[in-house]
């Protein structure tokens, strides 16, 4: 009776954990899927809020908060408010703090990190340049580093240096390499799983579309 | 089967759960007004939505019971609130309140012009100060183009609305500066000692300032030396004034650096090709060392050292005003050493601690020859000409300690207090054919406690409430003030502030290094009262700003000489000083064009010195307009400088004493010509954007008053008062032309930062 009971007990535990992380899969796949598809600033806002509420429902995984932190960033940067870009971008690195305790060392995260700072130095490039260019710059080498098959690390480079004037290094000669570089890992790499990073071929490909 | 009860209602509990719940509502904030993009949640679970532009909201939930609903949005607090969930649809009116945020809360800015790298209310920067074209690196020549400040060509110092350039005081890192200008030379400006590139901040406050500084009647200029560099690096540079070498290391781990720099400066070649009006006879050469090291001393701490060095000499030979033949011999050599020691750190959580000490020792000695038509010297017992050659030699030190506490309050409110010590010694010694070995001497133990709060009592509204008290041993007074400023948001934009404070300053050293006879000089004292209104964006600047400042107990100067004798000295001197002044900035406007307007109104009177009555002083024009222009041709990576500045004539007076009277009265007064002055800079980068390149090059060619209008400074009178020369620029145009090489740190940085 008892060994009866334990194994019904034991069955509801697992059930009840597989439940929970059928869920947590389908949450998440939903708003990846309506991140992936988000067309406005606001649709962008939404998929970021939503992906806090699962990521402080869940507290331990590190997905969530990374897509909320990514997510907002770019809200941040379709909204082109400078105004009230610290603040995104602050709010942004808040959420990406708690991804980063959970993965450490992680390339994706190091991609948002520098777009977070990206963000950071478009308010007031001038002055800030100093300040965030280097952390730019750190934070690309550390993704390619921390995951040398991610693609992404070389889109960020590749779009950054495609906005930059050509007579201040930038352009579409030294960008294309890169973002060719990027297109080529984008064909072999494999995401971990399917609700793990895999954004960012398709605007390169955009990207290089206007270098042509 | 017993056991197996809790199970069944646990399994038919998560079959009911599927049941949804719609939750809606509105989210507002204080004033009523919808907010877009708020989060709306239910705690712990995957549940709730973003408001819309309406600020409405609307989700389904399947949790059952006591939960708690969250909402937030970027600038406002979290609200939590406990619901009970039964199945029925719920509606939730949420209201947020703002959270106080240096983004977007109230600044207090009557007054000063902030020109930091980080502050949303930058004015201009260290790269506006380097490319203004007027003011050739020299930070005080930068800040002449902003409101408030005079056009002043025959002495050094910023003279700010109607204040002497004594009342300025310069402050790095949180301490005074004693000579921040090199030493003076008669009816020649001159340059501040240090460069632009050391410091990152810069606070011009042309009135009102914080309680944390003090001794200055007019103005503070507050100016926050750099932090670790970059990268290591090596520069050197080549102009028409001389050659600089310089070198710059970082560690490894990033956490400290060292650097040493040396510049020497001779006048020998330009002055050989450009003819200046003063027989230059001895050629100013000036060599200029400087040595720091900056080390992170914990994750919020940082102890930062700048040491200087200068060694100059100078001689410059005009036509006496006295006679036809006679010469006036000038000759300066100056030694300085300047030493700044600070250190800030976090303690806990909500205090900050700043410790700053400072060390500095001038000494100046100048003779003053009066020489024949051969620039022979001469010795007549005539007066005035028997007191015309003298040598002068003066020691200055000055020594200080200051600390500052601050503690964070609520939202942005902190309260901060500290204390400063200064121990100044001055000697002078004289000499001249009646008296052979005159040494004067004093020191002044000076200590200051302050403590000041910043309140912010909503996002809208702040006040700044501190008080000051000081003592000075050399005057054996104490005295306390206050100083006062609020600050209102009238918009999202835009807000108005006012100021009130009460400055003193201690007369300056030379009144007791004279041996005139003065019996309980007083502080000398402003009352400010300024009225600001400003909006500021990212691409527009634009403030309006009014003042009204009184003085009392100035100096007074009272003999019975025409040769500038004293007898003594007193404190019955009084004036004030009223206007109006405005600043536009436009960085949007032109495409690739920044320019900024500023013009000031000024109407001041004073009676000190040897004044009969209250006039408005030699060194203040009623009315002060500057425009500058940057604009950086990608293309050609060249970056295009000009500025204008206008200023109305300055009244001059020769103020003689009428022996009939028995007091001064003004004998001959007038006004100069208006003053005018177009000039051009060129900074080209050719280097720029060369990733491969390791070495990164700028040139510099500047002209000052491009169209060589004539510019008036003053007059001096002869002793006898019959004849009257123009005080004029030392030639009618300036030129510079410069090559600077940096090796190892690629600095289009600084060019791509100034122009994105």
């Amino acid at each position: 009776m008892k060994q009866l009971f334990f194994i019904l007990l034991s069955i509801v535990i697992v059930s009840q954990g597989i439940a929970q992380s059928e869920k947590f899969t389908k949450a998440m796949t939903t708003t990846i899927a309506t991140f992936d598809s988000a067309k406005t600033a606001d649709d962008m806002l939404a998929s970021s809020a939503a992906f806090e509420r699962i990521a402080d429902a869940e507290k331990t995984q590190w997905l969530p908060y990374y897509y909320a932190s990514l997510s907002q960033v770019l809200y941040a940067f379709m909204k082109n408010d400078m105004s009230q870009a610290d603040a995104y971008a602050n709010k942004a690195d808040d959420l990406l703090k708690k991804a980063d305790a959970l993965q450490p060392n992680n390339s994706e995260i190091s991609c948002v990190k520098c777009l977070i700072a990206t963000l950071h130095m478009l308010v007031n490039p001038q002055n800030r340049w100093q300040e965030y260019g280097p952390v730019i710059q750190t934070e690309l080498d550390n993704a390619k580093k921390q995951d040398p098959s991610n693609p992404r690390p070389y889109y960020l480079q590749g779009q950054n240096l495609r906005n930059t004037p050509e007579q201040f290094g930038g352009g579409c000669a030294t960008a294309k390499p890169v973002l060719e570089e990027a297109l080529k890992k984008y064909e072999t790499f494999k995401p971990a799983s399917d609700i793990a990073p895999k954004w960012g071929k398709g605007q390169v490909e955009k990207t290089l579309a206007t270098c042509k | 089967m017993l056991p197996l009860l809790p199970l069944l209602i646990l399994l038919l509990s998560f079959l009911a759960g599927s049941a949804q719940t719609v939750i809606s509502g509105k989210v507002k904030d204080g004033k009523g007004h919808p907010i877009q993009g708020a989060s709306i949640s239910l705690k712990d679970t995957y549940d709730g939505a973003t408001t819309d532009s309406l600020g409405a909201y609307h989700f389904k939930t399947t949790e059952k019971g006591e939960q708690v609903l969250l909402a937030t949005s970027i600038g406002y607090k979290l609200q939590e609130q406990k619901i009970t969930i039964s199945g029925a649809t719920l509606h939730f009116e949420v209201v947020l309140k703002q959270e106080p945020n240096e983004l977007t809360a109230v600044t207090i800015t009557a007054g000063s012009f902030e020109a930091s790298d980080t502050k949303r209310t930058t004015v201009l920067n260290s790269i506006d100060i380097v490319t203004t074209a007027s003011a050739n690196a020299d930070i005080t020549s930068a800040i002449k183009t902003l409101p408030g400040a005079q056009q002043v060509g025959e002495s050094e110092g910023l003279f700010v609305r109607g204040g002497t350039a004594q009342e300025t005081k310069v402050f790095i890192d949180g301490t005074l500066v004693n000579n921040f200008f090199f030493s003076s030379v008669p009816d020649i400006a001159q340059r501040g000692r240090f460069s632009p590139f050391i410091f990152k901040g810069t606070v011009f406050s042309a009135g009102g300032y914080s309680a944390l500084y003090g001794q200055a009647l007019s103005s503070a200029l507050i100016l926050e030396s750099v932090d670790l560099p970059d990268q290591s690096s090596a520069s050197v540079g080549i102009s028409t004034v001389g050659l600089n070498a310089g070198f710059q290391q970082l560690s490894k781990k990033k956490n400290s650096s060292w650097g040493i720099n040396y510049s020497y400066t001779n006048l020998a070649a330009y002055f050989a090709v450009i003819k200046q009006r003063p027989d230059n006879f001895k050629i100013p050469a000036f060599h200029n060392g400087e040595a720091n090291f900056r080390i992170k001393t914990s994750k919020t701490g940082m102890l930062k050292f700048y040491g200087y060095f200068n060694y100059n000499q100078l001689g410059l030979r005009r036509a006496d005003i006295d006679s036809l033949e006679l010469k006036n011999a000038f000759r300066l050599t100056n030694f300085n050493v300047y030493g700044n020691l600070s250190w800030k750190e976090k303690i806990g959580k909500k205090w900050h601690l700043y410790m700053g000490a400072s060390y500095s020792n001038n000494t100046d000695k100048i003779g003053n020859e009066l020489q024949d038509q051969h620039n022979d010297p001469l010795n007549m017992n005539l007066e005035p000409y028997d007191t015309k050659s003298f040598q002068v030699r003066t020691d200055g030190e000055l020594a200080q300690l200051k600390t500052v506490l601050e503690r964070r309050l609520y939202g942005l409110s902190a309260i901060r207090f500290g204390g400063e010590y200064m121990y100044f010694t001055d000697k002078n010694k004289y000499s001249n054919q009646y008296v052979t070995n005159g040494i004067t001497a004093a020191d002044d133990h000076f200590k200051a406690a302050f403590a000041e709060a910043d309140l912010y009592i909503t996002n809208d509204l702040a006040a700044k409430f501190g008080g000051r008290f000081e003592h000075s041993s050399q005057l054996e007074k104490t005295n306390v003030v206050p100083r006062i400023s609020l600050a209102y948001k009238v918009g999202n934009k835009a807000q108005a502030s006012l100021a009130y404070g009460i400055f003193y300053q201690k007369p300056e050293k030379d009144y007791y290094l004279r041996g005139y006879a003065y019996n309980n000089l007083l502080y000398t004292k402003a009352t400010h009262y300024i009225a600001n209104y400003q909006r500021v964006s990212r691409d527009y600047t634009l403030r309006i700003e009014g003042y009204y400042k009184k003085y009392e107990n100035l100096i007074k100067t009272y003999g019975t000489s025409n040769a500038g004798i004293i007898d003594s000295v007193g404190n019955g001197g009084y004036g004030d000083a009223k206007g109006i002044e405005l600043f536009w900035r436009d960085r949007k406007t032109l495409k690739n064009v920044d320019y900024w307007i500023s013009y000031s109104y000024l109407d001041t009177k004073r009676d000190y010195l040897n004044y009969p009555y209250a006039i408005q002083p030699n060194f203040a024009a009623n009315h002060t307009a500057s425009v500058v222009v940057k604009k950086f041709v990608t293309k050609i990576k060249t970056q295009f400088n000009g500025s204008y500045t206008f200023a109305t004539g300055r009244p001059y007076y020769n103020i003689r004493y009428s022996n009939n009277a028995g007091k001064f009265q003004i004998a001959d007064q007038g006004k100069t010509i208006s003053y005018n002055n177009l000039s051009f800079s060129v900074n080209y980068l050719p280097t720029i954007g060369n990733t491969k390149s390791k070495n990164f090059i700028v040139w510099v060619f500047s002209v000052n008053n491009v169209l060589g209008s004539d510019q008036v400074f003053g007059y001096n009178y002869s002793y006898n008062g019959l004849r009257k020369d123009p005080i004029l620029p030392t030639a009618r145009r300036f030129y510079f032309l410069g090559c600077f090489l940096s090796f190892g740190v690629d600095r289009s940085d600084d060019v791509i930062n100034s122009n994105l």
